[in-house]
Order: structure tokens, then sequence, then C-alpha cells
């Protein structure tokens, strides 16, 4: 319940911290923090689990605690304390800024606990917000980067216009309904009589777009790949891993409490959106030479399966929704940070980059690919589970269609993936050694145990939403 | 305990042998590929007694999952294959220096554990992770270690992965499918099931598509000699020698009994591809100038004969399909190893470079002809009661067919023996000049393939009493 509120204070401190000089201790302060607040919510997570502790709402409503906020509250500070992780290294050279950056990576943060928690829709587009206004900041954060700059204005541009549709769109919800509460709005729509009204269908509309567009989902996802590849590549692994799960879990909430009965009318278009997504996404990743723009357009497609999730509503798809993101989080992350690493090797982010590094550092080259295998989905890594709960919510709903294209593309997607490996394997090494230190190493090995023990074990993780 | 000692001793051996450094790896490896043996035989007075261990242990609730293992005598027999075999294939590796050796036999041991559990799961989903887990150290088998040029090669394994990894995830939907009505994988909650016969008929294809690809059946064969002719041939071993079988096990165990409406109705259809596979395969054959894609091809026909024998619905035609599978085991790799001595000593595969062998190095070359012999399914060998109860089956089901198919007999032996005469006989050419006589590490690679064809050649009755309860039991299951 309370998980909001220190997270905010924690990013407070940071730029307290700042003031009283003490620099140095920021980075493991944050770690700390984060943490402790964490360990606060598994006691909670346990409870809710076991039945003893009943779902409740706080603040007039405005923050819901239930088995899906607490655990995906816990899995986004998973993902932050990775990222976290990983800046201290990152930002070495900027190290007057390094206050500033946390500080803003925690409020992204709080932004994306905000939007699994929210119980309002104010709270929503709160959550919205403040998770975008701190991706802006951070996608233009390497000031003297010109693609840096271009893609901070980018999206800019583009997610401000998001956000102004999807302020328009509750706005015509509440004009319907008359109320922001989610419980206030399910209850109205729950007992219309006859056919809801148009203004009501507009309204959802434009959220539904507003939404599509955070998730980058097709075709709304054309800021995606330049965004991805001008951001610092931390900020992408940020906007890739913590971004996109908080905007799901929020799509979730959002429409599994209020929208479900509405959902016939969006079927076909959702259909189409997550066919294209996946699709467009997948041929895409093919023909990059960048590796970071092949994440970005494989994100893409991952987002597709995800909208699967959502499209299959009437099953409760939670927690297939809940376990892909960890999955698919856990690996990018690896990933993401082993690209870091290469890049500041080499000083190049395409496959090239990647040559012979089974020979140059055989780990680091091991985990890359078992997180390969992990988003390619093959078994026992925790990516082939996710898969395996999104085609089966599928089936059981019985969208047998988009499960034959997601097939096919999980096939495609193998191609792009061991691209990365084939380029460690069989390529030759050139003379430039890549390191890990120890930060980077504990991230990685913390994602990659995450991802085997998932993998193994999946239904531990699937039955935390309780 | 001792199944599942012989399914994870393996896994222990490949962990260690990573652990214990470059220069132990073969001998580790060895050790732990005879020890998974030893358990293995250890196992025989218990086959097809109400002694025969199996586990279940639940795993997964959320989908229902459990880890269960069983082996009945199609089961044991193909374990039995698996695990006679890799000792075999680690031994006829030791002539070859390899580059990062504890890797390779690491790897070598996972595929034998991986090839272990898809042969005894009894649970449908831990079977699929087996058989998908098999593909990962072959892919890096035949990724590092193989013969051809390395852009070439990494592309026509890439290819190989794909392919089977699109069969393998219609089968996924397909087991998906099924769940929502068992709401269990086993075995014999999906045996119960009864589904409409349009399902049915649908639903076989997603598995076929996956068992089809993995045999493979024309039209699915072109990954095949492609790979066999770029993995090292340790990798074109577990390839054909012990891999393919999995596809031919599962049409047994996964498909047949599970769909059987499904399979009834599709049954033409397959054996007619089956049998072009049969005849496609010989032709093709006769025109290569690669040993192993020469051999790659013969094994195209000969697993053809086999799929085709399994959809004969049989008695006869599973018992002749059990006998060829593991005849066709030893034997494709008797042939691959002889490829490989030939590679050894001349560095190339290329038929028409070599030349006048035998004159060098008779002992060999009399390897090579039992070898070639029970390819052909000479009577004495091995490969003879295999072909001949499949033809049989077959000709039960049609003469025609029959007819078709035992031309392959005949087109074998062209290709066998048209490979024996421009290989061992005839004139020395330069790379064969002075081709050394094989080694004692060989000759004991040798004695245990040799004697395997010889002896089940001679009295194969063990194999056929092992395997019948089991056909029984399916047949029973298809006609329910």
């Amino acid at each position: 319940m309370k998980t909001l509120v220190y997270t905010s204070f924690l990013g407070i401190a940071c730029l307290v911290a700042e003031v009283l000089n003490l620099r140095k201790f920021i980075l493991p302060l944050c770690v700390l923090g984060l943490a402790v607040i964490f360990g606060l919510n598994v006691p909670d997570l346990i409870q809710l689990q076991s039945k003893s502790l009943a779902p409740a709402s706080f603040y007039n409503g405005m923050v819901v605690v239930d088995g899906f906020s607490v655990a995906f509250s816990a899995l986004l500070i998973v993902f932050a304390i990775l990222l976290l992780l990983l800046s201290g290294d990152f930002y070495r050279k900027e190290e007057d800024k390094i206050s500033d950056y946390m500080s803003i990576t925690i409020f992204t943060l709080c932004g994306a606990l905000a939007l699994v928690s929210f119980g309002n829709m104010a709270m929503f587009f709160l959550g919205i917000e403040v998770l975008s206004i701190s991706l802006y900041v951070l996608a233009g954060s390497n000031k003297r980067s010109v693609r840096s700059n271009e893609a901070g204005m980018k999206y800019f541009l583009m997610g401000s216009f998001a956000s102004g549709l999807l302020l328009f769109g509750i706005a015509l919800v509440y004009g319907e309904t008359a109320s922001f509460d989610l419980n206030g709005i399910a209850e109205y729509i729950a007992n219309v009589q006859g056919p809801l009204s148009p203004m009501l269908y507009v309204g959802i509309a434009l959220i539904l777009v507003a939404l599509l567009f955070k998730v980058s989902a097709v075709p709304f996802h054309f800021w995606a790949p330049d965004v991805y590849e001008g951001s610092p590549t931390l900020t992408t692994a940020m906007m890739a891993t913590l971004a996109k799960v908080a905007a799901f879990a929020a799509f979730y909430r959002l429409f599994a409490t209020c929208f479900i009965p509405s959902f016939p009318a969006f079927a076909w278009t959702l259909t189409a959106v997550a066919a294209a997504t996946i699709t467009l996404g997948n041929l895409t990743a093919l023909v990059q030479d960048s590796f970071k723009r092949m994440m970005a357009f494989s994100g893409v497609s991952h987002a597709g399966y995800l909208l699967i999730g959502i499209m299959c509503l009437y099953g409760h798809t939670d927690a297939a929704i809940f376990y892909y993101s960890l999955a698919y989080g856990v690996a990018s992350l690896s990933a993401f940070a082993i690209a870091i690493l290469v890049a500041k090797a080499t000083g190049s982010e395409k496959f090239e980059a990647f040559n012979g590094l089974g020979k140059k550092s055989p780990l680091l080259a091991g985990a890359l690919t078992l997180s390969m295998l992990s988003l390619a989905g093959i078994p026992p890594f925790a990516g082939f589970f996710g898969k395996y709960y999104i085609f089966s919510e599928a089936f059981r709903t019985g969208h047998l269609g988009i499960t034959v294209v997601a097939v096919v593309n999980s096939i495609i997607g193998v191609y792009f993936y061991f691209k990365v490996i084939l380029a460690m394997y069989t390529q030759d090494a050139d003379d430039k050694p890549v390191q890990s230190n120890l930060a980077y190493s504990l991230v990685i090995g913390i994602a990659v145990v995450i991802s085997l023990i998932a993998g193994l074990f999946p239904s531990w993780f699937i039955g935390l939403l309780g | 305990m001792l199944l599942l000692l012989t399914l994870l001793l393996p896994l222990a051996g490949a962990l260690l042998t990573l652990a214990l450094g470059q220069n132990n790896a073969r001998y580790v490896s060895l050790g732990f590929s005879l020890a998974a043996l030893g358990t293995g035989l250890a196992l025989i007075p218990l086959v097809n007694t109400a002694g025969m261990p199996a586990y279940d242990l639940p795993w997964i609730s959320n989908p229902n999952i459990h880890f269960s293992i069983a082996a009945d005598g199609l089961s044991y027999l193909m374990v039995l294959l698996t695990i006679a075999l890799v000792p075999v294939i680690i031994l006829s590796t030791f002539g070859r220096q390899m580059d990062n050796a504890r890797s390779f036999y690491a790897l070598i041991l996972f595929m034998e554990f991986a090839l272990i559990g898809v042969f005894v799961a009894t649970d449908g989903f831990l079977y699929y992770i087996f058989w998908e887990l098999a593909l990962i150290p072959i892919y890096f088998i035949s990724l590092f270690w193989g013969d051809g040029e390395r852009q070439n090669r990494s592309k026509v394994v890439l290819k190989f992965f794909i392919y089977t990894l699109a069969g393998s995830l219609f089968m996924l939907l397909g087991f998906i499918y099924l769940y929502q009505f068992s709401g269990s994988f086993k075995l014999e909650d999906l045996y119960a099931l009864n589904l409409p016969a349009d399902v049915q008929r649908i639903l076989f294809w997603a598995f076929f598509l996956a068992f089809a690809i993995k045999i493979p059946i024309v039209p699915f064969h072109t990954w095949q000699a492609e790979t066999y002719k770029e993995a090292p041939t340790a990798g074109s071993m577990l390839l054909s020698g012990i891999m393919l079988k999995m596809g031919l096990y599962s049409l047994l165990r996964w498909l047949l009994p599970v769909l059987p409406i499904g399979t009834i109705a599709n049954t033409p259809i397959v054996i007619a591809l089956c049998i072009i596979g049969v005849v496609y395969g010989s032709i093709i054959a006769i025109r290569q100038d690669n040993i192993k894609r020469l051999i790659a091809y013969s094994s195209l026909a000969h697993v053809g004969l086999i799929a085709a024998g399994i959809f004969t619905l049989s008695e006869v035609g599973f018992s002749g399909a059990i006998v060829q599978m593991l005849a066709h085991g030893v034997n494709v790799i008797a042939l691959f190893f002889c490829g490989e001595i030939i590679y050894r000593r001349t560095q190339t595969y290329d038929i028409n470079k070599l030349g006048g062998i035998r004159s060098q190095a008779p002992r060999f070359a009399s390897f090579f002809m039992i070898a070639l012999f029970a390819s052909v399914a000479l009577p004495l060998t091995n490969g003879f009661i295999g072909e001949f109860m499949l033809l049989y089956s077959v000709y039960e089901y049609n003469t025609l067919l029959s007819i078709v198919a035992g031309s392959t007999i005949i087109l074998g032996a062209v290709y066998s023996l048209r490979m024996f005469q421009r290989t061992m006989l005839g004139g020395a050419t330069d790379v064969t000049e002075d081709f050394k006589e094989i080694t004692i590490g060989e000759v004991a690679a040798f004695v245990p393939l040799v004697a395997a064809i010889i002896v089940f050649g001679v009295y194969p009755k063990p194999i056929i009493d092992i395997a019948q309860p089991a056909v029984k039991a399916i047949l029973e299951a298809i006609a329910r």
C-alpha cells in the first residue's frame, strides 16, 4: 500500500543527497532503498496469495492493493534495481549528473507503480505522465549526441500527442459515466440497459489508441525504433522493460475492470492490431543490422504477444501477462547489459560488434545465448512458458487464427535472435577485450538465474497473482 | 531408481565433463556413457514386468505437468539404442583432435540425456521439453565442430534448427489443444480422449508435421542432406542414428494411439508420401558423389520404409519398424564411421577422388563391406529381418505399393555397391596412396557395431519379444 509513497520519498532523498554532497552514496542508497521496498511487498504478496489479506483500496480509491498490483510492483522494482545497478557504471563519465539520473529513474518507477495499482482514472493519467515525462528526459539525456536529442524530441512530441488523446478519452468516458473511479465506471457500464452510447465507445477508442501508442503497437509504433536507437542504451533498456510492462499492466487493469462489456466492438480491431504488431515487428527485426534496433523491433513483436493476452480478457489472463512480462523483461535486461559492455569495448552496436564474443568472453556469450534462446521461446527457458501461457489463453477463448500467426512468427523470430549467436560463435574475434565488472556480472547473473528458475518452475510465478 | 539413473547419468556426466577440463573430457564422457549403458542393461530383467521402475512427480501445477517417466518394451529398446550407440559415437571421435573438447563431449552427453528423456517421458509436456532440448546440443555440435566451410555451415544448421522448431511448435499447439479436453498431458489421459473425427483429422497434421520433419518424410526432408554433410561425423551419427528415431518412436507413442481416427483417415496420403520418399531417396543416392550425402539419402529411403510400415497399422508393421529402427541406427552409424575413417586419412568425402583403398587397408574394407551389406539388407544381417517385415506389412496393405517400395532393395544394392566399388576397388589415387590400416581404437568402435549387425541378423527374436507387449497395447489403443 505504501510502496508508491516510499518510492517517491526515495526519489526525493536522491535529490537531497546531492544537496548534502553525498553523491557517492546515492547509488547504494537507491538500491538498498528499493530492496527494502521490495522486501515490504513480499509479506503482502504472501498474505494476498493465502487469502489472509483481502484486496483493498486506499486514498479514496486511488490506489488498489490486490494480487495483481503487488505482484507487478514487485516485478517492476526488481527491474528498477537491475537497471540502477547497471547505471552506476554507465553514467560514470557524468558524475555530477548522477543524482538527477538516479532520481529520474526512481520517478519513472513511481509512474510505473501508479500504473499497476491505480483505482481511479486520475491516478492512471498521473502514472502515465510521470512515467512518460521521466522517459522524455532520459531519452534526451545524452545531450551532446544529436541522435539522443532527436530521440527525446520525437518521443516527447509523439508521446504528448498520445497523452492528449488519452485525456480526451477519459473526459468522454467521464461525460458518459460521471465517474473517474474504476469501480464506478464498471458499475455504470454493467447497469446500462440496451446498447452503450456512442460517446462511451469513442472515449474508449481514444484511450485504446493512446495505450496502443504507449506499448508501441502497430500502427502506432513508428516512434519506437528511432527513439530506442537514439537514446542511451540504458534508457532503451528501461523503455523496453519497465515502461512497456507497466503500460501493459495498466492496459489490462483498465480494460479488465471497466470495459469488458464494450469489448466485442473492438475485438476485430485488436486482433488485427495484435497480428500486425507481431508480424511487422518480426519482419522488420529480420533486416536490421544493429543489435539495438533488432531488440527494438523484436520488442514491438513481443508487445503483440502481450496484446493477445489483452484480447483474451475473458479468460483472466493477468497471470499469463505477468509471466510473459517477467520472462521478456529479464531476458531483455541481460541482453541489453551485455550489449552495453560490448558497445563499450568495440564502440559499435552492430551485430559485427559481437563477433567472436564466444572466444573473448565465454561466460558473457553463454549468458547472451541463454537470453536469446529465452526470447526466441525455446524450452526450458522462461520465454517458452510465457509463449505457452499466452497461446493456451488464446486457445481457451477461441482465438485460433491469431495463435497460428503467433506461432509462425515465433519461427521467424528464431532467425534474428540466432544472428547474434552465430556472430558470437562463428565469426573471428577482434582484439578488443570485453570486460565485465561486478555490478554488470551481478545483473546478468540475476537475470539469467531468474530466467532459468522461471522456466523450470513456472507455476511458482504464475501463482503469484493469487 | 535404475531408470532415473540411466536418464540422469548423462546429465551429470555432461556437467562433470565440462568441469574436469579439456584433457580428461573424452575419457570422462566415455566413462559416463558406459555407466549409463551399464544401468540401462541392468534393467533388462525388469522389462515388461511389473517391476519396471516408473516415476511420477508433480512438477508444474498450472498447467498440470508431471515429471513422469516409465519404460515399456518400446521405450526400453529406444533407450537401449541410445545408450549403446553413444559410447560408440564417443569412441569414434577419438581419432580426431577437437578444439574445446570438453564442450563437445559435454554436448554429446547432454544430447544423450535429452534423447533418453524423449523416449521415457510419459507426460506430453515433459516429452515436448525433452524433444526441444535435444535440438540445442545438436545445433551447437554441428555449428562449431562441423566439417564444411563455416559461412555455409551456419546457414545450413540454422535452416535445420528453424525447420525442426517450426514443426515442433505446431505439435505444441496440438498438445495445448488436447489439454483443453484432457486437463492433463499424461499419456493415459490423452489415450482416453475421444475427440470428434473432424478435429482428429486436422490435429493429426499438427503432430505429423513435427514428426515428418524430424524423420524426415518427403517433402519435409530438404534440411537433411546438407545438415548431415556439414555436421561433424559424430553429429551426423547422433542425428541419423538416434535423433530421427525420435520422430518414428513418436509416431507410435504420441500420434497413432492418441488420434486413431485422424490417423486412419490420413493413412493413404501418408503411406504414399513415405513410399515416394523410399524411391526418391534411393534414386538420388545413386547420383551422389559425397559419401555423407549418399548416406543421408539412403537413410531417407530406409526411414521412409519404416514410416510406411508404421502407418500400415499392423502388428507386423510395428514390429518390423522397431527392429528396423534399431538396425538402421547401428548400420548408419557404422557407415558414417567408415566415412569418417576415409576422411581422416584423405581429407575428402568425394567418391571421385577415392579408389583402391582395399589394397591398402583390407581390414577396413571388410568392415565397410559388412556395414554396406547390412544397409542393403542382405540376409543374416540385421537389416534383413526388419526390411522383410516392413515390406510384408506394406504388401498386406497394398500389393502395388509394396512392389514400388521393394525397388529400394535393388536400388540400395546399386548405390551401395557402386560406392564400395569406386572407393575400395580399382587403382589407388593420389589421396589414397598411403591409406593407413585402421587403428586399434577404430577397431574398438567397429567391433560392437559389427557384432550387433551379425547377432541381431541371425537372432532378432529378443527384440521382437521385448517389443511385443507394447506393440499389442498400441494396436489396442488404436482399435478402441
